[in-house]
């Protein structure tokens, strides 16, 4: 089946603008868009929950008058998209509401167990990333043999792993039959209030305050879970990595490179590797936003203080201030970090200059 | 013998290249990709996994012994046994049955939430490639605003949102698993736009609908489908969460990730209760892994 295409080029005309800061405009455009859909979606989500809202806020024991009264305090008597404004206004000045279960500013309890969750998903994305690329590199120019299969299978496993399963099996044997890590948390209670928050990074304040034993506990709390998901983005990593070597290994100028007698270490990483770093880190990134999931489930097994266990308490208790916070912060730091790796792309590709 | 001399002449009419009809054209080309799925191991271990939890699911009734929802306290959290095979949970109820039983739950999420997918994805996906302009440029933001939200996350908000229960579960998983369907879509129309066949279509007048349907959805069938075998393992693995953190099928339904979840608290005590349902994903969700591998290489080799 052969398709003939017909290339229909777009007429080339004169921009007003130059092409940099069109391009800058265009993408400051679709990011304003995103965050709007995001909040649109989390606005929807709120305004679906079949709870009262108002009841919410002041029991169900209140006098119809107080009822009226919150009702229109909460704006919920205007229209739909002045009560959309309300809640956008409301985002912009950092306010997501009141918790139920805390009692206090949902934004203030996200500032308060963020740290925790990206000290958790950036160590798990070092270890990904240091076995997957090597792995993938590894597999692709040994393509056929055993390591490649290795490879296929150590890949396909992390695909298919109910992570919070894995989670739970780690603690039955490695806490409970081997006692070798502890069962959860984020240090050893008798080390808490030691270390002066910083940064809120308890391995960077442990460090920077000198108190090994505290930076120690950390770690060797941080490890399990960090290595389950640092296992589910090595899978991918190796994959993508693999694919991408492959890519770059079938091309002329490693056939060059082989005919001017160069060795096979120099092909590879400085010939090959080279060219798919970019694409890598745009990978690496939506690995990280990957990480941001497993986090969820992750630190419900592992009782680690993060977004991921806030989150889940708040779903226990149908706490939708800071379900609805903890999800849209999960949504930015998602764009954020696709928009970064996006910027950095094009800093360290000249075909995209 | 008369028996597999009718076999080699099914497989001489299957495989012969001159055809008669164009039944036996499709037939051949169908023969073809099971001879090279059966040739990929890999592939087929999937590919038997996967009829084997469909079989178990539709037979469930006749293959366990015990009722999976009868409670017998005084035989609460027994070890496996010859009688109760992979022991009983914390309310004395037999995990095999629950396993099997949890089979159809797994089967009913999966089959729905693909079902409810494959069209919208593809509609929009192939609307927006077809018609560009505006209407690609909406359609796309929009994908890519529920594309932005890790997808377990955006399910949690739905489902919380919705309340837990099944149905719920699978519209929250749903409305995350389109936006890649439909970037596919898009991304195989817009190799199919401009091709000569299409062109020749709209000059003889054919609609937007006749040409996505008639013209476009045979071309982009193929990588779809790969595509929905390898997303059903995400489906899995997302209802399990779901189910983990108590937003999925709710009890006494037998679902594999809230079995996994309630067995935690006895984790020390009933090894059993968290690993076997475990085992049971991570097996169900490989095979998908596996029979989407090999059906990429078999239908879109071109991906390969």
């Amino acid at each position: 089946m052969s398709i003939t295409q017909t290339s229909d080029a777009p007429p080339s005309r004169k921009s007003p603008f130059p092409k940099a800061a069109a391009k800058i405009a265009t993408s400051f455009v679709v990011i304003l868009t995103t965050l709007l859909g995001l909040m649109m979606i989390t606005f929807t989500v709120g305004r679906m929950v079949p709870a009262d809202p108002v009841i919410a806020v002041i029991g169900d024991q209140a006098d119809q008058a107080t009822y009226d009264r919150v009702y229109k305090e909460m704006g919920l008597d205007r229209p739909i998209y002045v009560q959309f404004g309300n809640y956008l206004n409301d985002v912009v000045h950092l306010d997501f509401g009141q918790s139920i279960i805390t009692k206090q500013a949902v934004s203030k309890d996200l500032a308060r167990v963020f740290p925790a969750t990206i000290e958790l998903a950036t160590l798990a994305t070092i270890i990904g990333a240091g076995l997957g690329i090597p792995l993938g590199v590894i597999a692709a120019v040994r393509k056929g043999t055993w390591v490649d299969h290795l490879a296929r299978v150590v890949g396909l496993l992390g695909y298919s792993t109910p992570i919070f399963w894995l989670g739970t099996i780690v603690i039955l044997v490695f806490y409970a039959y081997i006692g070798a890590i502890p069962p959860g948390g984020r240090i050893y209670l008798y080390d808490e209030g030691i270390v002066q928050a910083r940064t809120n990074f308890i391995l960077i304040d442990s460090a920077l305050g000198g108190h090994w034993n505290v930076f120690w506990s950390a770690l060797h709390h941080i490890i399990a879970p960090a290595v389950i998901l640092g296992y589910a983005s090595m899978a991918y990593l190796s994959r993508m990595t693999r694919s991408f070597m492959l890519e770059q290994l079938r091309q002329e100028y490693i056939l060059t490179a082989r005919a001017k007698g160069l060795g096979q270490r120099p092909i590879v990483w400085r010939h090959a590797f080279r060219n798919i770093r970019v694409q890598l880190l745009t990978v690496i990134a939506l690995a990280y936003c990957g990480l941001l999931d497993g986090t969820v489930l992750i630190e419900t097994v592992f009782a680690w203080p993060g977004l991921g266990s806030y989150l889940t308490s708040a779903l226990f208790f149908a706490d939708m201030n800071a379900v609805l916070g903890s999800v849209l912060l999960i949504g930015i730091i998602s764009i954020a970090i696709n928009l970064l790796s996006d910027i950095v792309y094009r800093f360290i590709d000249p075909r995209t200059r | 013998m008369a028996k597999s001399a009718t076999f080699s002449k099914l497989h001489d009419w299957l495989i012969s290249e001159d055809f008669t009809s164009s039944r036996q054209a499709r037939l051949h080309s169908v023969y073809l990709g099971w001879l090279s799925l059966i040739a990929n191991p890999l592939a087929f271990a999937g590919f038997a996994v996967v009829l084997l939890l469909i079989i178990v699911a539709a037979l469930a009734p006749v293959i366990t012994v015990h009722d999976p929802f009868a409670q017998d306290f005084l035989m609460a959290l027994k070890a496996p046994s010859s009688t109760h095979w992979f022991g009983t949970d914390e309310f004395g109820r037999d995990v095999f049955s629950r396993l099997v039983y949890g089979a159809r739950t797994t089967l009913y999420i999966t089959i729905l939430v693909t079902v409810i997918v494959a069209p919208i994805g593809f509609v929009i996906g192939a609307t927006a490639g077809y018609l560009g302009g505006w209407v690609d440029v909406v359609l796309m933001r929009i994908t890519d605003i529920f594309l932005s939200f890790p997808s377990l996350v955006l399910a949690l908000a739905f489902s919380a949102a919705l309340g837990p229960g099944i149905e719920n579960a699978v519209i929250a998983i749903a409305l995350t698993v389109w936006p890649p369907i439909a970037r596919l879509a898009r991304a195989e129309t817009l190799t199919f736009r401009h091709a000569d066949f299409v062109v020749a279509a709209e000059l003889q007048g054919a609609g937007v609908g006749r040409i996505l349907l008639r013209h476009i959805v045979p071309l982009c069938a193929p990588s779809i489908i790969v595509r929905l075998t390898l997303n059903m393992s995400s489906i899995i693995l997302t209802a399990a969460g779901l189910g983990f953190l108590g937003l999925g099928a709710q009890p006494p339904m037998a679902e594999w990730g809230a079995m996994a979840a309630s067995g935690r608290q006895y984790l020390l005590d009933a090894w059993w209760l968290t690993t076997v349902p475990g085992i049971a994903i991570l097996t169900v969700s490989l095979a998908f892994n596996l029979l989407g591998d090999g059906l990429r290489d078999i239908m879109d080799p071109r991906n390969g």
